[in-house]
């Protein structure tokens, strides 16, 4: 489902050219689930951005189904995050003035492709049933992370990408938030791939992929 | 189309969770709206005044014929050109008194009168038999007929004379009284003479070639054009340009707050457009969501501005009015009648200023990268990255300022020096602060003091637009302030030279004022009686008063002249010498020994200038000559005004008297304490509009600051929440916040007062010579200053004292917080 083929990516810092990503080739199939690690520095949020259409690549190929990501224009990749991503990221980013129900419905909304059944069944396993009402600034971080997953899986995407999604949060929230994702990926079908820290959360994904330098090791 | 309701409802979000903010956007913009629309209310008003004067039949939009020396000439010419395919028609203008009161008599002949002149239907509406058949009718305006306090029908009284009887024509314009030509040359004891034929626009095929206006008329009778434009708007261009200048200034400040509002809310809102770019909502829709929302919002406060405005020029027009008829002879309706295009303009204008303020933002939002890490302060910090460019610029606006001095030679020069002055102050204030504010800190030794000064440098970005405003709304006041003490003292002193004779009488006519005369010759208490009269002509295409002035010690003792040859008064008793006004001799370019020639009834009269005088608040030009030499001039010249010197214990008691024995009413017979005390409020009141529009900026400006400081205020805690982890009381850091804002102010303040003073002597030396033609003395008034000053802290000790007291009694709980959201 996901083929990203010779993907190079450098930035211009002090003067020079600093290659971040030197030709990865990956590959996540439907209904896999991926860890991303490496140490800072390696280029796995790189990685990620590029897949996610938020920044482009030097060269190189990212394909998710029948859509070359690369070739697309800055309102093709729009495109493509609304309706065929979902995105969680390590600070949550809620909309602070939208209420959670607000917040859960809004890509699901802009996408049009909205699914009350499936609304409510993300509200229910989520266990954001009593918290609708509230705003981001008055969850904890565990909460605004299921928030941010629900927003994230209820347009049904093809592929879940997800940036460090429990850096901000303690070992047990971590675990419980993961769990959650993990279920919910298998209920829908789709692709996750996440980027983390944490050997420990990455042995629990279906395969473990290691960026060392710029490259899959 | 669902999609960007979506994307517009989580943008609007924001404001429902920022009240204060959205409060502050609004403010803004309908502070900007409502005072533009105001200015531009009265502009319009004024405007539809001179339209209604200039189409009085023709006026200066029809062409005319005039005599060469603008002179009445016979009414055969009127036939003769006729005959010789001419479509001419004479009118007869004079004057008549009434109760007193002068109105401007236009007599026409209805049958004759060109289509395309204004009016001309009515009267052939109506009866035309009843128009021209003694007794006729007199066409007036509705005020005219209420300033008179007759009802349609009456028939006015003038000189012992029924005048025929009145019936109100709308169209008209105030002031002026319609009859029958025939009628107007009784009234006015012209027979068989016209003052000008209108020339209408030839029609029809059938109408043959007219012959040469010299073939029939010969030398006598010259083409005046029409003018696009009244005379009365070329007068008043001044006055209008006066007010517009004051309404940008006002639409510029609020512009301020829009533009802190929107930038500090965009920033706030960086993150949220971010999350919206990664849920995949494309720039172009965001920045099209982000332009529909602000629209949106402008559309709101630009309505209720615009109602704002409404009210604000409703309760301005009678200042204007008075204004304008005093300084100029304007005749004003009271009531505001607005054309749909003022409600257009003022929702344009709006949204016009509305996405300048927001220009910034928009930029930055459809360059914003999706990636770039969200920072609160990023805002601010761009804004010290233009310090140096913005002084710069200053610089470069300084130095256009200088040039125009040194090269401009023109009104809109002078208004721009105006402009490039407080556009270049504005633009290096945030320089003189950070400097000022360096220096505070370099001097500083307590750790607290240290903060004090340099925190108060970190916040300067963030508030130096409203400061700027501060700025700007002070310096025009110290500006137009000084301007407009200077203008009183000169007045005062110029006005106890002019108005020197203890009693002043109009009579009703010429008959009466001889009986009024020889009344006087037997009361000893009169030491002298002083006739004085006045005549109308042109000179270079203008029209100019000529002053008759009788050769008496009132006059070479008090009368105001600039500068003079030696013996001036005694050189004008041969009727071969004159005096010039001011304006008159700087519009001329006229200079003491100079020699012009006055058109009059009888030839050209040569006169040398032998003295300049002041002759403030008169918009035509003047010239001054001996008494009995302009009544040999111009005979026809009513001789109904006299000066009386009288012991100031007999003036009550002959006053009386006159009143007892002549009917005189207090308009036609007043003692010198009253003329001056009546020029004086006429004097007030016609500043009385600057004043408040002063005000008003000043208003708007403090409320910029407030908004400022309220919008700052949260994005302050990180900043204040370390201090007081560290033991700084609540209320001590709210007493070192307000303590800054004051700071800051003074610094601005005082920076404001020397901009001030530089403004003033613009508008003196500058704008009101190119203005109205007298240039004034310049005084500084350090007891003004120092009340502005006043003033000044006030506003923004008002401005910080509620975001202040919200930090004071700020629960410790919020402070925490800012820790917990700074991880």
């Amino acid at each position: 489902m996901l083929r990203v083929t010779g993907l190079t990516k450098s930035y211009r810092s002090a003067g020079e050219d600093v290659a971040v990503l030197r030709g990865v080739d990956l590959a996540v199939a439907t209904g896999e689930s991926v860890a991303l690690t490496g140490e800072s520095g390696s280029g796995k949020s790189t990685l990620l951005h590029l897949i996610a259409g938020l920044d482009a690549a030097d060269s190189g190929e990212i394909a998710l189904a029948d859509t070359v990501v690369s070739g697309l224009s800055d309102a093709g990749r729009a495109e493509l995050r609304r309706d065929r991503l979902g995105l969680v990221f390590q600070q949550f980013n809620l909309i602070p003035s939208l209420s959670v129900a607000d917040n859960l419905v809004f890509q699901s909304r802009i996408a049009g492709r909205h699914d009350a059944a499936w609304h409510d069944e993300l509200v229910e396993r989520l266990g954001l049933k009593n918290l609708l009402r509230r705003y981001p600034e008055q969850l904890s971080g565990g909460q605004q992370q299921r928030v941010a997953i629900g927003r994230a899986l209820a347009p049904k995407p093809l592929l879940l990408l997800a940036d460090e999604p429990t850096g901000n949060l303690d070992e047990d929230t971590a675990d419980e938030v993961l769990h959650l994702a993990r279920d919910l990926v298998v209920r829908t079908g789709c692709g996750f791939l996440m980027v983390t820290h944490s050997a420990r959360l990455a042995a629990t994904l279906d395969r473990q992929i290691n960026l060392h330098a710029g490259v899959i090791a | 189309m669902r999609r960007p309701l979506w994307i517009l409802a989580v943008l609007l979000s924001h404001w429902r969770r920022h009240p204060m903010q959205l409060a502050t956007l609004l403010i803004g913009l309908i502070s900007a709206t409502a005072l533009w629309s105001g200015v531009q209310a009265l502009n319009q008003q004024a405007r539809i005044a001179y339209d209604r004067a200039a189409a009085t039949f023709g006026g200066a939009r029809t062409a005319v014929l005039v005599s060469k020396d603008s002179a009445t000439f016979p009414q055969q010419l009127f036939v003769d050109l006729r005959r010789a395919g001419w479509p001419v028609s004479p009118m007869l203008e004079g004057r008549v008194q009434i109760d007193g009161r002068s109105f401007r008599l236009l007599g026409v002949e209805p049958v004759t009168l060109p289509s395309e002149v204004g009016n001309a239907p009515a009267v052939g509406r109506g009866s035309l038999q009843t128009f021209v058949t003694p007794p006729g009718e007199m066409l007036v305006a509705g005020e005219t007929l209420r300033d008179l306090g007759l009802k349609e029908g009456e028939r006015p009284q003038a000189s012992g004379t029924s005048l025929p009887p009145l019936r109100v024509q709308a169209e008209l314009a105030p002031g002026v009284l319609v009859v029958d030509i025939g009628i107007a040359q009784d009234i006015l004891k012209m027979p068989g003479q016209v003052s000008r034929l209108l020339v209408g626009k030839s029609k029809g095929k059938s109408k043959a070639p007219h012959a040469t206006l010299e073939s029939v008329a010969g030398d006598k009778l010259r083409l005046v054009e029409p003018s696009a434009e009244s005379d009365l708007e070329r007068l008043t261009d001044s006055f209008h340009l006066n007010l517009t200048a004051f309404g940008l200034l006002s639409f510029f400040v609020g512009l301020f707050i829009v533009n802190s509002a929107i930038g500090l809310a965009f920033e706030q809102r960086l993150p949220m457009l971010r999350t919206l770019r990664a849920c995949g909502v494309s720039a172009r829709m965001l920045n099209t969501v982000l332009v529909i929302e602000l629209v949106s919002l402008a559309l709101v406060a630009g309505l209720i501005g615009l109602v704002c405005g409404y009210f604000i020029a409703a309760a301005l027009l009678p200042d204007v009015a008075a204004s304008l008829r005093g300084l100029y002879g304007a005749q004003i309706a009271g009531q505001l009648s607005l054309k749909p295009v003022w409600w257009f303009a003022g929702i344009t204008i709006s949204i016009l200023g509305a996405l300048a303020a927001a220009a910034a933002s928009l930029a930055k939002a459809i360059r914003m990268p999706v990636l770039a890490t969200a920072q609160p302060q990023a805002w601010q910090q761009a804004q010290r990255r233009w310090l140096i460019f913005q002084s710069a610029a200053a610089l470069a606006v300084f130095a256009v300022a200088a040039a125009l001095i040194q090269f401009g030679d023109s009104l809109i020069a002078g208004f721009a020096v105006l402009a490039a002055l407080m556009l270049g102050a504005a633009l290096i204030l945030p320089m003189v602060l950070q400097i000022a504010l360096a220096i505070g800190q370099r001097s500083a030794r307590a750790p607290v003091g240290i903060w004090f000064w340099a925190d108060s440098r970190q916040q300067l970005s963030g508030l130096s637009l409203a400061l700027m405003a501060l700025l700007l709304a002070l310096a025009v006041n110290v500006g137009v302030g000084t301007m407009v003490e200077s203008f009183s003292r000169t007045f005062l002193v110029w006005l106890d030279g002019r108005l020197a004779a203890d009693v002043y009488i109009s009579a009703a006519s010429d008959t009466q004022a001889k009986q009024i005369k020889a009344w006087l010759h037997d009361r000893p208490e009169v030491e002298a009686i002083l006739p004085g009269g006045r005549a109308d002509t042109q000179l270079d295409g203008a029209p100019i008063e000529v002053l008759g002035l009788p050769d008496h010690a009132t006059y070479r003792d008090n009368w105001p002249l600039l500068e003079s040859t030696a013996n001036a008064w005694v050189r004008l008793r041969p009727g071969d010498a004159c005096l010039v006004s001011e304006q008159l001799s700087r519009r001329m370019k006229l200079a003491i020994g100079d020699h012009i020639e006055v058109p009059a009834p009888g030839g050209d009269w040569p006169l040398e200038i032998v003295g300049i005088y002041a002759d403030y608040g008169n918009p035509k030009g003047q010239i001054a000559v001996n008494f009995a030499a302009l009544t040999r001039r111009f005979p026809q010249t009513p001789q109904t005004r006299l000066g009386l010197r009288v012991a100031p214990d007999k003036i009550a008691p002959l006053i009386t008297a006159l009143q007892a024995t002549f009917g005189l009413d207090d308009r036609s017979v007043a003692d010198q304490a009253t003329m001056k005390r009546e020029s004086k409020r006429v004097f007030n009141r016609t500043f009385s509009v600057t004043a408040a529009l002063n005000a008003f900026t000043l208003g708007v400006a403090g409320i910029a600051l407030l908004t400022s400081l309220l919008t700052l205020a949260n994005s302050r805690l990180p900043q204040l929440a370390p201090l007081w982890a560290i033991g700084l009381t609540r209320r001590r850091l709210a007493a070192l916040e307000l303590l800054k804002t004051m700071a800051v102010a003074l610094i601005t303040a005082l920076f404001a007062l020397p901009l001030g003073l530089l403004v003033a002597w613009c508008l003196l030396a500058i704008v009101n010579v190119k203005a109205f033609g007298w240039r004034l003395p310049f005084h500084v008034f350090p007891l003004q200053l120092i009340e502005l000053l006043a003033v000044a802290m006030a506003a923004a000790l008002c401005a910080a004292a509620l975001p202040v007291a919200r930090l004071a009694r700020m629960q410790p709980a919020t402070l925490i917080r800012t820790f917990v959201n700074e991880r």
